[in-house]
């Protein structure tokens, strides 16, 4: 069975993809599994400059899932580049950068340090992040801001295709897809973390220095679905579903509800084998499940 | 080389010590085939954790025989109680041997310190110890001593248990007292420490006045035993946030700030 999807003019060997942050700079998962088996994988969010991140506790567990405020701690562009992207398997799997800035300028920067690297299959724009010129409030947000960083980010990528993660933590999700693919945006991850906290009654402390965090994990799967279906009827660009996903099947759902691809993430905390083992049982999955091909599932969801 | 080091284990034991809901218990699965040493540690995450919790537990490995490799597990909440009622043939996710390991000088006098649960990985280290007449444990614990597996403790060893009562401050007081008149002893000699962070604290500040060498064993919370989710970082010396599970857990203790 043909497992290949396009993201735009990007090809993926299979719809399986990791979820920034989830998966270090891939080397860390290579005594695990063959980082070539995955349709790609996007690392740990870049910054410009490198960035020391959250003060500790940074992670806590809740039900079915786990909050965590590690703050973007990341070696910086320059240090990913030389040190890191090197090493990577980039012919054989696409590699995907996460960019992070806290404003427009810095988001075009970023994305043109990172536009003629031959080793990067697309750039993916955390909108996650608060916008320090305007305020502090998070671009994912304001669907105007949204705009801003998408063509901010578009002008200075090249060819490299663009993916916008966007933020659960809105009123309206399809607004914000909406604004980003008017901005140029090639492909939406969909979701990020929700916003989230856990405190602990006994200390009256919160369990996580920062107060509050992004929940991940199985928990967060039925919103991720809700919001997989709702932008994938608002848009026409690809959706890449991300939210809880740790079986086969679960990847399947949110094809059905019209995901391209998917990005597995907390999974790889369950075991460090969860995305390989994800990719390899997808062609299984599909023959139990009667799925033909995956572009006969897409969007099929009978309502 | 083996390109899956993630390893579905089965267990062949839970030792509660003779308790049916015990507060700590020896966990003993099949071998994995592992070479490991003493203060390294491995992911466990039973498969009956479903989906909840959702991170394995990252533990000291305790100790090897026939039987096969042993964990001693302290039951202080959602994972390792659900571990505490794992029954002999169920599965456990275990990756693994992960991290840095105590330094290994035979020759040289060398002191272990353990708070409590911190004992799991000097009962290997001392087992190992070609000669245990060189070796001295000095161990506070506030659970009783039958909650512990000691006889897997050489003979020849030096050792001193020291019972804090709930964790009073007469007791600790006490201890710092007992820690500090056996880390001088040990000026030219070698300190090693597994325990809670307070303790490690101590320790650390205790041996660098003596002009002691330490290694301090970090326990921290951990999602992915890796260092991909920098979840479980320390300060080191050089100011970096490095991760207690790929650079450490153990660190010579000049090498960390240990900062709150």
């Amino acid at each position: 069975m043909d497992l290949s999807v396009t993201i735009g003019a990007l090809r993926l060997k299979n719809p399986v993809l990791t979820a920034s942050g989830t998966f270090g700079y891939g080397q860390e998962f290579t005594p695990y599994g063959e980082l070539a088996g995955l349709g790609g994988f996007v690392v740990k969010g870049l910054s410009l400059a490198p960035r020391r991140g959250n003060r500790m506790p940074r992670i806590a567990e809740s039900a079915c899932g786990m909050l965590n405020a590690i703050g973007l701690q990341n070696v910086g562009v320059e240090a990913f580049l030389k040190d890191k992207l090197p090493k990577l398997p980039w012919r054989e799997t696409a590699v995907v950068a996460n960019l992070y800035a806290c404003s427009a300028g810095e988001f075009g920067e970023l994305a043109g340090v990172l536009a003629a690297e031959e080793g990067l299959a697309a750039l993916e724009v955390n909108v996650s992040c608060p916008n320090v010129s305007e305020g502090g409030a998070a671009f994912g947000a304001d669907p105007v801001q949204i705009a801003r960083v998408t063509e901010a980010v578009k002008s200075r990528a090249g060819d490299k295709p663009v993916w916008v993660k966007l933020s659960p933590n809105v009123t309206d999700i399809a607004a914000a897809a909406k604004a980003a693919e008017g901005a140029g945006a090639d492909a939406l991850t969909v979701i990020n973390t929700l916003t989230g906290m856990s405190v602990d009654v006994r200390t009256r402390r919160p369990r996580l220095a920062n107060v509050i965090g992004g929940l991940s994990g199985p928990a967060i799967k039925p919103v991720a679905l809700r919001c997989v279906w709702q932008v994938s009827r608002a848009v026409k660009i690809p959706v890449i579903g991300v939210g809880g996903i740790v079986s086969a099947e679960d990847a399947l759902e949110f094809i059905l509800v019209g995901a391209q691809a998917v990005q597995v993430g907390t999974a790889n905390f369950i075991r460090p084998d969860a995305a390989f083992r994800l990719a390899a049982e997808l062609e299984s999955a599909c023959a139990r499940l009667k799925v033909d091909s995956l572009d006969s599932l897409r969007g099929s969801l009978k309502v | 080389m083996n390109r899956n080091r993630c390893l579905d284990l089965t267990v062949v034991s839970v030792d509660g010590f003779g308790q049916a809901e015990p507060e700590q218990f020896v966990l003993t699965l099949s071998s994995p085939g592992w070479k490991w040493r003493p203060g390294q540690f491995a992911m466990l995450r039973p498969a009956s954790f479903r989906q909840d919790p959702v991170w394995a537990r990252p533990l000291s490995i305790a100790f090897q025989d026939d039987a096969g490799l042993s964990f001693l597990v302290q039951s202080c909440g959602r994972g390792t109680g659900l571990m505490a009622r794992l029954k002999p043939g169920e599965t456990v996710t275990v990756w693994g041997p992960i991290g840095t390991w105590f330094a290994s000088e035979p020759e040289t006098p060398t002191l272990m310190l353990a708070g409590g649960v911190g004992l799991a990985p000097f009962l290997g280290y001392a087992a190992r110890h070609p000669a245990p007449d060189r070796l001295e444990l000095v161990h506070g614990h506030r659970l009783p001593l039958s909650a512990f597996p000691l006889g897997r403790l050489p003979e020849g060893l030096g050792r001193s248990e020291f019972f804090l009562d709930r964790g009073r401050p007469e007791d600790v007081a006490r201890f710092i007292g007992l820690l500090e008149s056996r880390i001088k002893d040990y000026a030219g000699g070698l300190v090693l420490a597994c325990g809670p962070m307070p303790f490690l604290r101590t320790v650390k500040r205790l041996a660098e006045a003596a002009g002691a060498r330490a290694q301090l064993s970090l326990e921290s919370r951990m999602a992915c035993g890796l260092g991909a989710c920098l979840g479980c970082v320390t300060e080191n010396v050089a100011g970096e946030l490095v991760q207690v599970c790929a650079r450490g857990p153990v660190f010579w203790s000049t090498d960390v700030t240990l900062a709150e």
